[in-house]
C-alpha cells in the first residue's frame, strides 16, 4: 500500500516536473481573533497572486487550549493535510519533533528578527517556528473616566483595585449599574496561566517553575497576589470573569462596561476601530506591580508559523512562511491589527509609528517580556499550567485559600517533575 | 422420527440466523471490539501519542502504583488512587442522576401532551424535535451565548421579571456551571425520552381507557394503575439509553466549561489526558475504567429493575 503510494507520488511528481506546473496546493491553520482572518486573507490572496499556488485556511477555535489538542492529534497521525500550523510560543518544545528544520532555509534573514522571539522557537539548535507577531500584554484603561474621578494611571494592582472601585462605586450611584471596573482572562485554561503569572511575578512571588526546574511557587508573595485577585471576582470583576477569555473581556471593554482590562496587542486595533464606542476614550499602559522592589510582569506571548514534516509541499510552504513574515506583510499586520511585529526594523518604520502609535511604544514591554515554563517542563508543560491554571480558578472562585491551593499545587508540580522535568 | 425432524430444522434454522448475524457481528468487531481491545491494551503501556508505535507493556502502573520515596515514606499513583478522576467520576454520575430524572419526567409529561387529540398535533409533534436535530456542539453553543454572564439572553430576561437583581454567572461560578450544563441537556434531550415514551403510549389499546371510562374510574387512578404499568417497559428502555449516553457527556461541558473541576466528566477527564497531556496510556486506562463503571452502571441498572431484554413475557 505504502509502495503504491510512494510510486503514484513519485509519477506524479515527475508529470509536474515535466509539464513545469508548479502550482501547489496548500493549507494554512490559525485560531483566529479579532482580525487575524481577514489580514490573513488578503495577505495570501497577494501570495497566491504572485505565485500561483493557492491556499486554504482552516481555522480553528479561539482558545490556545483547544487549538492545541487538534494539531497533536493531526500531527501524531502524521497527516498531511496542513503544510503550515501557526503555532502559540509555548509550543515548540512539545512539538518539536513534527516540525521541519527551519534554520537552514532562513539563514538569510533569521539575523532581522528579535533574538527573543528566535530563542523562543529553538529547541535543540532546531528552529521549530519562525515568529510571525508577538505578544505582551497592556492594561487598556479609560482615561476619560480616570479623568472624571481625578486619579492617576495605577502602577501597582492595589491602586488599580482601589481606583476601580472608587470609579466603579461613582458610577453605580449615577445609574450606570452596568460598570465594571476590572475584566480579564479567568477561564479555566491557557490564557489564566498568563494572567496568574503576571499577578504573581510581578508581586514578587516568583515564576511558576524557575529556570533551572526548581518549583518555589508555594511563597507569600504569589499567596498575597492570588487573595488580590480573588477579592476581584465578585467585586471590581463580574463573576462571570471566571469564564472569560480574550474576547469576552474585550466585548465588555469595549462596549464600555469596565475601567481596566488586561488583554493582549490585539484588542487595541478594535477598540481603537470606527465602530467602537470607546475608541476615543482609552489608552494602554503597562501592567501594575506588587509595589515597591517590584516589577511589572508581561507574559511574552505570540505566534510561529512551522512548517509540517508531514506536509507533502515543504517547499511551497517553507515560502509561504517566509512571505508571510516578510517586512511589508509585518508591517501591515503592526497597522492592522496591532500585533507587535517580529522584525526588528518594523518597530522603527515612520509609518507604523503614525499610524499604530502603541507598536514603537511596546518594544520594550516585549523585549522584556516574562516567557512561561515551557522550556524547563518540556513535555509536561501543558500538565504544569494545567495545575497551575486550576489552583488559580479554584482560588478565585472561592474554593480554598490561595496558601491551601498553592501547597497543593507545590505538590502537584513535585509530582510532575518526578526525578527531573 | 418426528423430533429428529424439529430438531434438524432447529439446527438449520440456528445455522441461518447465525450466517445473517455474521456480518454484523464483523463489523462490530472491526469497529467498535478492536479499538476498545487497543484501548485496553494500551492502558497497560506507557504510549505517549507521538510514539505511539514504541508503547511499552508496563503493568498496572497507570490503574495503581505505590512508590516507595526510600525514606520510609511512599505514596500511591495511578488512576485508582487520582481524586481528580473520582471526582469526575462523581460529577458525571451526579450529572446523569439529576438530568435523566428530569428528562424522564418531562419526557412523560411531553408524552403524554402529544397522545392527545388536538388540531396540529403533527406539528407540534415535529416541533418538539428540533432541539434533539440540532448537532449537540451548534446547541452547546448557542445556549453558551444565551447563558454568557453580560451579552446572554437568560440573565437580561430573568432581570427584566425581576427575578435576579444582579446577572448570574451562569457557567462561570462552582455553584451553577453543572447547573448550566444540566440545562442545555436537559432542553436537548428531553424530546428524545418523549419520542421513546410517545411510542410506549401508542401500544397502550384504546379499550382499556374506555373500560376505565365506563367504570368512572379517576384521571389520576388511570394514569397510575393503566397507563404507567404498561408504558413502564418502553420507559426503562428509554432510560437505560438515556443513562448511557449521559454518562459518556462530553460535548456540553467540552464547549461550556471545558476545565473546571466542578464540571469535569469521565469523557473530559479521558480526552485531557490523551490528547492535551501527553499521557495517552493514562487517557487510555481512563477510558478503560469508564467502560467499565457505565458497564457496571448499566448491569446494576437492568438488574435492579427487572427489566425484560429477552421478551419473555411479551
Amino acid at each position: 500500500m505504502k509502495l503504491v503510494n510512494k510510486i503514484i507520488t513519485g509519477v506524479a511528481g515527475m508529470a509536474m516536473l515535466a509539464s513545469g506546473a508548479l502550482a501547489e496546493d496548500l493549507t494554512i491553520v490559525h485560531g483566529s481573533v479579532g482580525r487575524d482572518q481577514e489580514v490573513l486573507r488578503r495577505q495570501l490572496d497577494t501570495f497566491e497572486a504572485e505565485t500561483g499556488n493557492t491556499v486554504t485556511i482552516v481555522s480553528m477555535p479561539e482558545s490556545t487550549s483547544d487549538q492545541f489538542g487538534q494539531y497533536r492529534l493531526w500531527l501524531a497521525a502524521q497527516s498531511s493535510d496542513i503544510d503550515v500550523y501557526r503555532m502559540d510560543v509555548i509550543w515548540a518544545p512539545q512539538m518539536a519533533s513534527h516540525f521541519i528544520d527551519l534554520n537552514p532555509l532562513v539563514a538569510d534573514i533569521i539575523g532581522d528578527f528579535v533574538p527573543a522571539a528566535v530563542e523562543s522557537q529553538t529547541v535543540d539548535g532546531k528552529l521549530v517556528a519562525l515568529p510571525l507577531f508577538l505578544g505582551a500584554p497592556a492594561l487598556y484603561y479609560r482615561a476619560d473616566l480616570l479623568e472624571k474621578y481625578g486619579e492617576s494611571v495605577p502602577t501597582t494592582w492595589q491602586e488599580m483595585t482601589d481606583t476601580a472601585q472608587l470609579i466603579m462605586d461613582g458610577e453605580h450611584a449615577a445609574g450606570n449599574t452596568g460598570m465594571y471596573g476590572f475584566v480579564f482572562q479567568g477561564a479555566a485554561y491557557e490564557g489564566l496561566t498568563c494572567n496568574a503569572q503576571e499577578w504573581i511575578n510581578s508581586s514578587g512571588g516568583g515564576r511558576i517553575v524557575e529556570l533551572d526546574g526548581s518549583i518555589e511557587i508555594n511563597n507569600p508573595n504569589a499567596a498575597a497576589a492570588l487573595t488580590l485577585a480573588a477579592s476581584w471576582v465578585g467585586g471590581i470583576s463580574p463573576e462571570g470573569v471566571l469564564n472569560y477569555k480574550e474576547e469576552d473581556a474585550r466585548g465588555v471593554f469595549q462596549s464600555g462596561n469596565s475601567v481596566f482590562m488586561r488583554n493582549w496587542n490585539y484588542a487595541y486595533a478594535l477598540a481603537a476601530g470606527e465602530d467602537s464606542p470607546v475608541r476615543d476614550l482609552f489608552a494602554v499602559t503597562t501592567l501594575p506591580s506588587g509595589g515597591e522592589g517590584t516589577s511589572s510582569a508581561a507574559t511574552l506571548g505570540g505566534w510561529n508559523l512551522g512548517v509540517s514534516r508531514y506536509s507533502e509541499h515543504q517547499e511551497a510552504a517553507v515560502e509561504l512562511v517566509r512571505f508571510l513574515t516578510n517586512y511589508e506583510n509585518q508591517k501591515e499586520r503592526a497597522i492592522v491589527t496591532s500585533r507587535p511585529p517580529t522584525l526588528t526594523a518594523v518597530y522603527d518604520d515612520v509609518e507604523v509609528a503614525e499610524q499604530q502609535a502603541f507598536i514603537p511604544l511596546w518594544k520594550p514591554v516585549v523585549d522584556n517580556a516574562l516567557p512561561r515554563p515551557s522550556a524547563a517542563t518540556l513535555r509536561s508543560y501543558n500538565e504544569v499550567s494545567s495545575a497551575f491554571w486550576t489552583a488559580v480558578h479554584n482560588t478565585m472562585s472561592g474554593q480554598g485559600t490561595a496558601e491551601e491551593n498553592l501547597a497543593q499545587l507545590e505538590q502537584e508540580l513535585t509530582r510532575l517533575r518526578g526525578a527531573r522535568w | 422420527m418426528k423430533a429428529n425432524n424439529i430438531s434438524r430444522l432447529t439446527r438449520i434454522r440456528t445455522r441461518s440466523a447465525w450466517a445473517f448475524l455474521a456480518p454484523m457481528l464483523v463489523v462490530l468487531l472491526v469497529v467498535a471490539g478492536w479499538p476498545l481491545g487497543r484501548t485496553i491494551y494500551f492502558s497497560f503501556t506507557d504510549a505517549s501519542l507521538d510514539l505511539i508505535s514504541d508503547a511499552r507493556w508496563v503493568g498496572v502502573r497507570n490503574y495503581l502504583e505505590y512508590v516507595d520515596f526510600g525514606d520510609g515514606e511512599g505514596r500511591y499513583y495511578g488512576l485508582l488512587a487520582d481524586a481528580r478522576w473520582w471526582r469526575s467520576v462523581g460529577n458525571t454520575i451526579w450529572f446523569s442522576l439529576v438530568s435523566v430524572s428530569i428528562e424522564t419526567v418531562l419526557g412523560l409529561i411531553v408524552a403524554l401532551v402529544l397522545n392527545q387529540q388536538f388540531r396540529g398535533r403533527g406539528l407540534v409533534r415535529a416541533a418538539v424535535l428540533i432541539p434533539w436535530a440540532i448537532p449537540t456542539i451548534v446547541s452547546a453553543k448557542m445556549w453558551a451565548w444565551m447563558l454568557h454572564d453580560q451579552f446572554g439572553i437568560l440573565n437580561d430576561m430573568l432581570m427584566r421579571v425581576g427575578l435576579i437583581s444582579d446577572p448570574v454567572a451562569w457557567t462561570a461560578s462552582p455553584d451553577t456551571a453543572m447547573i448550566a450544563v444540566m440545562i442545555v441537556d436537559i432542553w436537548k434531550t428531553t424530546p428524545f425520552m418523549a419520542l421513546l415514551i410517545l411510542a410506549g403510549l401508542q401500544m397502550v389499546p384504546g379499550d382499556l381507557y374506555e373500560a376505565a371510562k365506563l367504570d368512572g374510574v379517576s384521571a389520576t387512578r388511570v394514569f397510575r394503575k393503566i397507563t404507567l404499568p404498561l408504558i413502564m417497559p418502553a420507559m426503562l428502555v428509554a432510560v437505560v439509553f438515556r443513562s448511557l449516553d449521559a454518562l459518556r457527556i462530553f460535548d456540553i461541558v467540552y464547549v461550556l466549561t471545558p476545565n473546571t473541576d466542578a464540571t469535569r466528566t469521565m469523557s473530559v477527564f479521558a480526552r485531557e489526558n490523551l490528547f492535551d497531556f501527553d499521557k495517552f496510556a493514562y487517557g487510555s486506562a481512563a477510558s478503560t475504567l469508564m467502560f467499565l463503571v457505565i458497564a457496571l452502571i448499566t448491569i446494576v441498572f437492568i438488574l435492579a429493575s427487572r427489566m425484560d431484554l429477552e421478551g419473555k413475557n411479551s
